[in-house]
């Protein structure tokens, strides 16, 4: 008996302090489609960084999270290749509490530029960023309300790509019902969730019929197999198309769709790839050129502390992809100009409840 | 060669040459993986012991491990194989969180109070594996897994629930600051702590950078306690009895499913403090939502196994594990390997640990040819 469960103890040792390795594809084909601009950026910042080092910290998602961890290690890699002399990094945090000792480490190797993946960080960040005032730090997804004068943050309008394809579903949906699949509740999801609605709803108001949205939040970013079972169950009630904003658990969604031959919207990267006949557009959050963009802006020497950074179609921080093929070329096409007009300003999506139920009345 | 066989046959070498062996399969790995195995364990070394705050940071890291490992072996002793002390963490963690988030006691009062919480949710978890195998003789280790799940969920339940979850973020409001165990809490960022601190840059470091805390020394403490109720007391022989031979136990007179309880009860009890004790004394001071376990308690069973189930020898194998885990991280940041890198190595160290039961019996031939060439 001592020795089978001595045995069994051994077996699942070895199988737990494996398992925890989970999706370990090898970082550096990210990197491999992303080339092209490498002579454009080159010249203007090679002379001020002959040995500049960047390092980001990933938050629990790890750095293939086919999400904005790993949209931001691409931004990084681009860097690398595009400034000589730019040396990137990243390290993985798996646990909450490791935020705080990755960031502490991060300033000990000499880092010059620490990012910081996610608000999860926020308060870890901000600690660091107090205790070490000669680096530089720099946030995604969070903006606090004083901003200390050595860390920039970088927020994204996702309420216009979302809008953006909240229209095209609109557009596109028979069966005059979609849906709509969130993480977790918050200011940041919200951004999808209303900008999507109001998306859906604008594009009703042209058509002149009513479309319902049905929303569900996962109350997770990684639970795929439950993002899978409400994509289901939305199918199966009659949505034909959903988006989804719930990072991991969007690849549960994108499998339901492929399964049911219905229509999936990924976000923030260009999800197609997941399912090409399935995923009728993304909402693209481009992280990576953003991350890219502030690293090379730090070592320029160009001010960025206590800056907040908020990108969105003008700045070319969000958006949809080119490729169209499922929606065809007139609702591509309505799309752009939709997007001209949120340029213009002549619309303003709405990122929380109150702006939608604004921007609803303002429709009608 | 009678040395030699002599040495071996003590339990500690064969952990030890486990030890090794991890290191050079893990080399191995290295290489074949394309970096450098020498520069990647120096990072390693570099990475544990080469500032004083580093060691600090390893020893926070090892503490909830040291006593869930403590928490294994304890039930290993008595017959049980307690793999529910993921579960039994997770029920400490959310009591505490439960407690600590609500009372705002002054520290003498708070602390123990949200550590006694964390304890408590842990006994429960423990106590019901405990009776329904007393009680029905469900194996302990089908209701622990399970258990595990039930607490997995229940902590996502905790965290998406109205009262608890702190807005725009995926976790709970941190507990109240009076229940913090670490060491001077309020002091040392104040402006007077600071400015005492500086002139020692290690000591500022250390208290500053990391989060030093007490947990380490009731880590310790513990450890000592069950020594002494295992090996010292009458309440540990029987516990022993029991899990050596029911049976035999019973013949004796020793009421076997009340000792049953008592052990998973103490062996939960030991996962829950250990789960208090990170949320009181360690960042962020509160549970978030889990996508999967955090391995706090399967870590333990490594620890436990490592340890080969000696109280006193899960402060140490707690230690390895927590420099394996932390100084891990810088072998990732200084040469890139991938942290599975580190993984694989505790991996092989167990899975060699594992195996250590072979060294006596390769001994005792040792031993033997040694004699046959004296003949």
């Amino acid at each position: 008996m001592k020795k089978l469960a001595a045995f069994l103890l051994a077996a699942l040792m070895a199988v737990s302090a494996t398992a925890c390795s989970s999706g370990a594809a090898s970082s550096s084909e990210a990197s491999s489609e992303a080339s092209g601009q490498a002579a454009s950026a080159a010249g203007s910042s090679s002379a001020a960084a002959t040995n500049y080092k960047v390092l980001m910290v990933t938050d629990t998602g790890g750095v293939n999270d086919q999400s904005f961890n790993q949209l931001s290690w691409k931004g990084l890699q681009q860097l690398e290749k595009d400034v000589p002399g730019a040396k990137a990094n990243y390290s993985e945090s798996k646990q909450e509490s490791d935020y705080a000792t990755n960031l502490d480490k991060a300033a000990d190797d000499g880092n010059q530029l620490i990012w910081g993946v996610g608000y999860a960080m926020a308060g870890a960040l901000q600690n660091a960023a107090q205790q070490n005032p000669d680096i530089g730090y720099a946030i995604i997804d969070n903006a606090y309300e004083t901003v200390p004068s050595n860390v920039t943050c970088v927020v994204f309008r996702a309420q216009e790509p979302s809008f953006l394809v909240g229209y095209i579903a609109g557009k596109t949906t028979k069966t005059n019902k979609v849906g709509f699949v969130g993480g977790q509740k918050s200011d940041v999801i919200d951004q999808f969730e209303y900008g999507y609605k109001a998306g859906v709803a604008y594009a009703a108001k042209e058509l002149n019929k009513n479309i319902d949205v049905v929303s569900q939040y996962a109350e997770s970013f990684v639970d795929s197999a439950k993002g899978k079972a409400i994509a289901k169950s939305m199918y199966s009630g009659g949505c034909d198309i959903v988006f989804h904003a719930a990072g991991g658990v969007g690849v549960g969604v994108i499998e339901a769709a492929k399964e049911a031959n219905k229509y999936a919207i990924g976000v923030d990267m260009d999800q197609a790839f997941l399912a090409p006949d399935n995923v009728l557009t993304s909402a693209l959050k481009r992280v990576d050129k953003a991350v890219e963009q502030v690293s090379k802006d730090a070592i320029d020497g160009k001010e960025i502390g206590g800056k907040t950074y908020s990108l969105g179609l003008t700045e070319d921080g969000v958006g949809i992809p080119e490729e169209h093929k499922l929606m065809g070329d007139d609702t591509y096409n309505a799309a752009m100009a939709l997007e001209q007009k949120i340029k213009d300003k002549e619309i303003v999506p709405p990122a929380s409840k109150d702006d939608y139920d604004a921007f609803v009345k303002t429709l009608k | 060669m009678k040395l030699a066989a002599k040495v071996l046959k003590k339990p500690i070498a064969s952990t030890l040459i486990a030890v090794l062996f991890g290191f050079i399969v893990a080399a191995v790995v290295l290489v074949a993986a394309g970096y450098n195995p020498g520069q990647s364990f120096g990072a390693l070394f570099h990475g544990i012991f080469a500032k004083p705050k580093y060691i600090s940071n390893v020893i926070i890291k090892a503490t909830p491990i040291i006593l869930t490992g403590l928490s294994v072996a304890f039930a290993f002793q008595t017959g049980l194989f307690n793999i529910g002390a993921e579960g039994q963490y997770i029920a400490g963690a959310v009591a505490a969180v439960l407690v600590g988030v609500k009372l705002d006691l002054p520290p003498v009062l708070q602390i123990p109070v949200v550590v006694m919480a964390g304890v408590l949710g842990g006994t429960l978890f423990g106590w019901i594996v405990g009776y329904l195998k007393a009680r029905f003789g469900i194996h302990e280790v089908i209701t622990s897994i399970m258990l595990n799940w039930i607490g997995l969920y229940l902590s996502n339940f905790v965290v998406a629930s109205g009262t608890y979850h702190m807005p725009n973020s995926t976790s709970t409001y941190p507990v109240n600051p009076s229940s913090y165990t670490m060491l001077l809490p309020n002091w040392k960022t104040s402006k007077a702590g600071m400015a005492a601190l500086k002139p020692h840059q290690w000591l500022y470091e250390v208290m500053l950078k990391t989060d030093v805390n007490f947990g380490f020394l009731v880590a310790v403490l513990m450890a000592a306690i069950i020594w002494y109720l295992l090996y010292r007391s009458a309440k540990g022989y029987e516990l022993r009895a029991v899990g050596f031979n029911r049976d035999a136990a019973e013949f004796a007179g020793i009421n076997v499913n009340k000792n049953i309880t008592d052990a998973m009860v103490i062996a939960g009890a030991l996962a829950g403090l250990a789960g208090a004790l990170a949320i009181t004394g360690t960042a962020p001071h509160k549970i978030s939502t889990l996508a999967a376990f955090e391995n706090n308690g399967f870590n333990g069973l490594s620890v436990a196994l490592i340890a080969g189930s000696s109280p006193i020898g899960c402060i140490f194998a707690g230690l390895l594990f927590g420099g394996l885990l932390y100084g891990g991280q810088s072998v990732q940041q200084d040469v890139g390997a991938p942290t599975e890198i580190i993984n694989i190595m505790i991996g092989t160290i167990v899975f060699f640990v594992a195996l250590t039961k072979i060294v006596p019996v390769l001994a005792e031939k040792l031993e033997k040819r040694g004699a046959g060439h004296v003949q």
